[in-house]
């Protein structure tokens, strides 16, 4: 027997490789009742594998307590809370998750034929609805299954548009404050991209738009309000510069949580926004996803939306493929409908008002974080935020305290730390995002630890250099994991 | 109105107290800065606000209509252990973000690594990345990441690919960038043409792409391909769309393949009319930096304990931006949480024989077919779990006479292909009885006499 650590309940779990035992099952099959088919009486011997070499043998509770424990060394929303800037942190509703998996929806095959698809089509059609209303558009498609996958169809709808018009256009316009996304989606869909710099508001400037902006220029790339939490107070007027010269204006929608029944988009001249359904509107993002990117549409990019649409005349739903200008498909079937359901339920739940309300209670839970903050942390922008603040650590910096520090030492405190070192245009960025969910107390609380790791950065730095302690692994390194990369679990040589 | 909500903990006094702080007297104060000619006068015009048992009420009345299905093509029903939801219903997992902070996520990350060795080990290959969105859009970046390893851009798509698979991979490729040419398959047997593919065949093509099983079913001879591309210095890709499949299968890492994409749904993850599914994606060692998506690495923390961390980000867009190997981001996290729960419930005995049950359904259904007069088999090549069947007669009328027994009898394959305006493509996993098999093949027998 080797020696036993005193790590507590769940602080040793092994990997599920190094657990189990030789002929142990954890599996349950239907009972054999046609004859069982010796596979290379059927199959040509060389094309058959054995079984997979180091998969796992472990009884159900094996694997219950495995993957229990490992859920233990996680920190979700349900644990606390979690000001990821940008992220958009807030509750997920349980009864969204009841509906999400009824058998009508989870079991219906997506080439189920239209006549008995009629509820899931309903589900999807309203939905496309509610977006469009949200945001001042035209038309919506469900299909793109995250954030940055609606960035791509939406700026190849763009394209698709302006080949259609015969433009040969090369550049788009993408601010310095933008999410990577935007930045990798121009080159993907085989755009230059040209750099915009945010002005010393922290917003687009008109007249760079007006002398960057040429024939040569498909459109810009905008995120509202952007990410530093501020409105593109120019917005109007850098959709008209781009609108002249033939170009179209996309909007990075992962801030709608600031606009809800406040303004619409589509009202702000915007020609494409992409929705994430795993912020605005409460879908988990599941440790990393599945989220969902619906985009919305005017009317001149209508035609260009990815197939199938969905239409309905009179009380039937149907899915039309039959697009000639569609920019085609950008994932199998229809999208995340798992996720849109969620959605769905969400948005019948709060109704009009709710949701209004809730952009309400962002942007009054980020004011005031930030005017609670600003005599501690530096806030480079001091003027009125929407639903998110962004400080830095200029103060600290005296002490040799950095973000990353004070990031670590908030984990000590029980809370998830902010988005850190993003957006780029503020060196040493901490950008937080509360969200509507949660209460002036819990707000409060956040508000002390930070107070207090501001104090400690003067009195006693090393707190903050050290932390976090009080979890399960310290700080990790992550110049090894580079440097060696160890991507996956090998079998330990036999001695 | 609509300040009830049970998601927002703000009282009255909670508002007045912290307005006071900001130093504004009413909500509206907060939007002030916003243009007046841009500020909505009227609510939005959606339905609700519904309570919790209203809104449920309003489910119920969504039915869906007990039926047994012979559906595939790209969504398998397969069975899913009870544990498998249990387990990712904790919302320790399913209310986390991305792991960014390693040190209160390295549930996530474990899990991530377990999974990226799982597929490691289910495909034959050295990486996995922690998903993408599903296994078209996995295979579109394949293509992608094959042009960048190469530095070619012509690439060639087997014609017995799903052909959304294919229309996705057309989204991503701009015609005027790159070259893409169809190798159509065997009439006769359904698999790939192999002379066909070495007529197209040269010194340009960056990769060579088959999917195993195919969209008919049929097991490809990857080898063959994976030899020759090679030898013109491109890449081998496989695709799949049923993992299970590689229970039995040779894996296409032992075959030569370079990139392996492919959808992992039947990993454990309900069909759900089309998604969230999970895109796979595995390739060789040499060519990790060059890969899309999220990678997780083991390392060791400041007392040397093991952990993991997200790792090699710098392909990634959050830090590369504009050079960036993809745009993608969000994955299929909890997908993927799901397919490690599965396997690991299944194992190496377990995968095999649900693979064999698979295999052994779709042989029996086989033989009733081979009894019905006015249908055939349609290709002669060895298939996994579903094959598609010739039929004398007009294949919308037939379903629709199989769906007044209460059977999805297949899918129509002239959607997709006009050559096959006589053919069904029809799938039997494990969730299908022998019985329900018998019926199918009575009412197909019926419903073509």
């Amino acid at each position: 027997m080797g020696k036993i650590k005193d790590t507590g309940l769940t602080q040793d779990e092994h990997l599920i490789f190094e657990c189990g035992s030789r002929g142990r099952k954890g599996y349950s099959l239907p009972r054999w009742d046609v004859e069982k088919v010796h596979a290379n009486t059927v199959i040509p011997p060389q094309l058959l594998r054995d079984g997979v070499e180091g998969f796992p043998e472990l009884s159900e509770v094996d694997v219950v307590r495995h993957f229990t424990r490992l859920s233990q060394w996680n920190y979700g929303i349900d644990s606390g809370f979690y000001p990821l800037g940008s992220c958009t942190m807030k509750y997920n509703p349980k009864v969204n998750e009841e509906v999400a998996t009824m058998q009508a929806f989870s079991n219906l095959h997506p080439y189920t034929p239209e006549g008995v698809a009629q509820h899931a089509l309903k589900v999807m059609y309203d939905l496309q609805g509610f977006l469009a209303e949200i945001t001042g558009m035209d038309a919506v498609s469900l299909q793109p299954a995250a954030g940055a996958h609606g960035e791509l169809t939406g700026i190849m709808m763009i394209k698709a548009c302006l080949q259609d018009r015969g433009e040969k256009r090369k550049k788009i316009l993408v601010p310095d404050s933008a999410h990577g996304t935007n930045c990798s989606t121009s080159t993907i869909a085989s755009y230059q991209m040209v750099g915009l710099r945010s002005n010393e508001r922290g917003v687009i400037s008109p007249e760079q738009v007006a002398t960057l902006m040429d024939e040569e220029v498909a459109g810009i790339m905008v995120t509202n309000p952007n990410t530093l939490g501020l409105f593109e107070e120019h917005l109007a007027e850098i959709v008209e510069i781009v609108h002249r010269k033939g170009g179209f204006v996309y909007c990075d929608g992962a801030n709608l949580n600031a606009l809800l029944g406040i303004i619409k988009l589509g009202d702000m001249g915007v020609d494409v926004v992409h929705i994430n359904l795993h912020k605005t509107f409460s879908t988990p993002h599941g440790g990393g996803g599945p989220g969902a990117g619906p985009v919305a549409v005017k009317e001149a990019l209508a035609p260009y939306l990815p197939i199938p649409v969905i239409e309905k005349k009179g009380d039937r739903y149907s899915l039309n493929s039959d697009r000639p200008q569609s920019i085609g498909k950008v994932r199998a079937f229809y999208g995340n409908f798992g996720v849109a359901l969620r959605a769905y339920a969400y948005i019948l739940t709060m109704g009009a008002g709710g949701l209004k309300r809730a952009t309400e209670m962002a942007v009054l839970n980020a004011n005031y974080l930030m005017k609670q903050l600003k005599d501690h942390y530096y806030l480079p922008f001091d003027r009125p935020c929407m639903h998110e603040c962004v400080f830095s650590d200029r103060f600290q910096e005296k002490y040799h305290v950095s973000t990353l520090d004070i990031a670590k030492r908030l984990i000590d405190y029980g809370f998830h730390p902010p988005t850190i070192y993003f957006p780029l245009v503020v060196r040493g960025a901490l950008m937080m995002e509360p969200t509507e969910t949660e209460s002036k107390e819990s707000l409060d609380q956040f508000i002390n630890a930070m107070i207090q790791i501001a104090r400690e950065a003067e009195e006693n730095p090393d707190l903050l250099r050290k932390a976090p302690q009080r979890v399960k692994v310290r700080r990790l390194d992550e110049v090894q994991a580079a440097r060696k990369p160890k991507l996956r679990w090998t079998a330990p040589r036999p001695e | 109105m609509g300040g009830d909500s049970r998601y927002i903990p703000h009282t009255d006094e909670d508002c007045q107290a912290m307005l006071k702080t900001i130093g504004l007297n009413r909500v509206e104060d907060l939007f002030e800065f916003i243009p007046q000619q841009f500020r909505l006068k009227d609510p939005l015009r959606l339905p609700g606000p519904l309570s919790e048992p209203d809104l449920l009420r309003s489910f119920q009345t969504f039915k869906s209509p007990k039926m047994s299905g012979f559906l595939g093509a790209g969504a398998y029903h397969h069975f899913i252990p009870s544990v498998v939801r249990a387990l990712v219903s904790r919302s320790e997992f399913y209310t986390a973000y991305t792991p960014y902070q390693p040190e209160i996520s390295q549930g996530t990350l474990q899990a991530i690594f377990e999974y990226q060795t799982l597929i490691c080990q289910l495909t034959g290959m050295e990486v996995s990345n922690a998903s993408m969105y599903d296994g078209a859009s996995s295979l579109a970046e394949a293509v992608l990441m094959a042009e960048r390893v190469s530095r070619r851009r012509k690439v060639l798509l087997s014609e017995a690919i799903h052909p959304e698979y294919r229309r996705v991979i057309q989204t991503y490729l701009d015609p005027k960038l790159h070259e893409v040419a169809t190798i159509p398959y065997e009439r006769e047997r359904g698999r790939t043409d192999g002379k066909a593919f070495l007529n197209l065949l040269d010194q340009d093509v960056s990769a060579v792409v088959l999917q195993s099983p195919n969209f008919f079913g049929v097991i490809e001879d990857l080898q063959a391909f994976s030899d020759r591309v090679h030898e013109a210095g491109g890449l081998m890709i496989t695709a799949f769309s049923e993992a299970i499949a590689y229970g039995l299968l040779n894996p296409p890492g032992t075959l030569g393949a370079d990139i392996v994409a492919g959808e992992g749904q039947s990993l454990g993850i309900p069909v759900s009319y089309g998604g969230p599914y999970l895109g796979v994606f595995a390739t060789l060692e040499r060519h990790v930096r060059a890969m899309p998506g999220r990678l997780v690495g083991e390392t060791v923390d400041l007392e040397g304990r093991r952990g993991f961390v997200l790792t090699l980000a710098t392909r990634e867009q959050h830090i590369r931006r504009e050079r960036a190997t993809s745009n993608i981001c969000t994955n299929e996290g909890l997908c993927a949480l799901m397919a490690t729960v599965f396997l690991s419930c299944l194992g190496k005995e377990g995968l095999r024989e649900m693979a064999l049950m698979n295999l052994s359904k779709a042989e029996y259904a086989k033989t009733r077919v081979s009894a019905i007069r006015h249908c055939r088999v349609a290709f002669s090549a060895p298939t996994f779990n579903e094959f598609v069947v010739e039929i004398e007669g007009d294949p919308g009328k037939t379903l629709t006479a199989m769906r007044e027994e209460q059977i999805l009898g297949g899918l129509a394959l002239n959607r997709f292909d006009p050559h096959l305006r006589h053919h069904l493509l029809v799938t039997f996993t494990e969730m299908v009885t022998k019985e329900e098999i018998d019926h199918w093949a009575e009412a197909l027998d019926r419903a073509l006499t």
